[in-house]
């Protein structure tokens, strides 16, 4: 328990609602960390639709989502957040004193007094591909990530999917396994074209063999894939035998741990009430897309405005007994000082 | 207005009335059917509004651009008649269209 982090409020997820929250929760002198599994902050906006542009950000008549996630993190700069990415976070205990100890999938524990998700759809996780049993394989032959290469030295691999994951780890494992086969539903692909080159140029020299098609079902025993068939190429089924499978699908969002954390749920949404956005859990909030509460709308803005109602009630459960003085950014000096801008 | 007939997986059939330049998943929303999620909204970024169009449809439809083929690889049970349904736009022509919702969505 050497190494815990402690902050004053711990946010789970980095998207645009988690950002903004690190501004109000920072001009009531609240300090922040923030987690998220994805490696960069901006959540649905950075990973699913950067470029596209978004049109009801209020005196924005038009950002790009990773314009906004930019703007945001200039923002919230004065308050330097602390963030830690690629986590996912996993349980969370309630301490004596009232905090909250939560613990990630690699073990990393923070506590803090106020914990508040924004984690929008839920954590992106690897999408499992539809292949009929396939749940009975993974973990021990179906891997949906390369943790260590070795594991794969010697095995007959078979590769499935078109962007760039599927293409690099055909190329960086294809010196190392016995056999290397690519298998996609169609022969044009996302990935880059110097690595589509380079994966032609192997199966050219018979190092590897791609296939068109769609992998339709899988047979061994106890977890131990022997093949998978692949359906819909030119050739009609065909069966590969195979002892390891990586399946890259994309990522899709689920909730994940923080269903087992205690709080009220209904259907996947944490229910809030409107005045705080606290959950059933007096300490924790939610705000943004994950959050429910009667009339509420899927919105950025919604977002926006749940954080800075927030920031209120947890000020009164950081510092109990302080007098909250309502103030404005353009008129208030400290509320300048806090921001940089004042001198 | 131009009528669209979904059916979902079940058999179900919903037949309903839509704006022309409004897309096959908005009204798919709209009216409830089961089966279309549409996660990311209509960005095509995330391939949960996949449908089937009926064959008699396929080439009034068209075909989906590079985008959209690269979304559909995320896609369920992906067949030659496969569509994203936020990418394809109500129009006058299209009046009658049948699309049949896929077994789940990713």
């Amino acid at each position: 328990m050497s190494n815990t982090i402690k902050t004053d409020v711990l946010i789970v997820g980095a998207g645009p609602v988690g950002l903004f929250a690190v501004f109000e929760l920072g001009l009531l002198d609240m300090k922040c960390h923030l987690i998220d599994i994805l490696d960069r902050p901006g959540g649905q906006c950075a990973e699913l639709y950067p470029e596209k542009p978004i049109y009801d950000i209020p005196g924005w008549p038009t950002i790009s989502a990773q314009g906004l996630v930019d703007k945001l993190i200039e923002q919230i700069h004065p308050f330097k957040p602390e963030f830690t990415f690629n986590r996912m976070v996993s349980s969370l205990q309630k301490l004596d004193d009232g905090s909250f100890r939560v613990a990630t999938d690699e073990g990393e524990l923070f506590e803090a007094k106020v914990v508040v998700i924004a984690a929008g759809g839920g954590s992106f996780q690897p999408k499992r591909p539809p292949i009929p049993g396939i749940e009975a394989y993974e973990g021990k032959s179906v891997f949906y990530s390369v943790r260590r290469m070795e594991e794969f030295r010697g095995h007959d691999l078979v590769i499935v999917g078109g962007g760039d994951s599927a293409l690099d780890w055909t190329l960086n494992l294809q010196p190392i396994a016995k056999s290397v086969t690519l298998v996609h539903r169609r022969p044009e692909f996302r990935a880059a074209p110097d690595s589509v080159n380079k994966m032609y140029a192997l199966q050219e020299m018979k190092q590897l063999k791609f296939l068109v098609g769609q992998v339709s079902g899988l047979a061994g025993t106890d977890g131990q894939l022997s093949s998978a068939t692949i359906k819909g190429g030119p050739d009609g089924d065909v069966e590969v035998p195979c002892t390891r499978m990586l399946p890259f699908f994309g990522l899709t969002m689920k909730l994940g741990p923080i269903a087992e954390w205690g709080l009220n749920l209904n259907e996947n949404l944490i229910p809030v009430d409107t005045e705080k956005f606290q959950t059933s859990i007096p300490g924790i909030f939610a705000v943004g897309d994950i959050n429910w509460y009667p009339g509420k709308l899927k919105l950025i803005l919604s977002g926006f405005h749940e954080v800075a109602l927030m920031a209120q009630a947890a000020k009164r459960i950081i510092s109990p007994g302080e007098r909250i003085v309502f103030q404005y950014t353009t008129s208030s000096t400290s509320l300048q000082k806090k921001l940089g801008v004042h001198d | 207005m131009t009528k669209l007939t979904y059916i979902a997986h079940d058999g179900t059939r919903f037949d309903v009335e839509a704006e022309n330049g409004s897309t096959v998943m908005e009204n798919a929303i709209r009216n409830a059917v089961p089966g279309i999620e549409a996660e990311c909204g209509g960005a095509c970024a995330c391939a949960t509004c996949h449908v089937y169009v009926d064959e008699a449809w396929t080439a009034e439809v068209g075909e989906p651009e590079a985008m959209e083929e690269d979304m559909l690889d995320f896609a369920y049970d992906v067949r030659p008649n496969s569509r994203l349904s936020c990418q394809i736009k109500v129009r006058d022509a299209l009046d009658g269209l049948v699309v049949r919702v896929p077994e789940r969505q990713g």
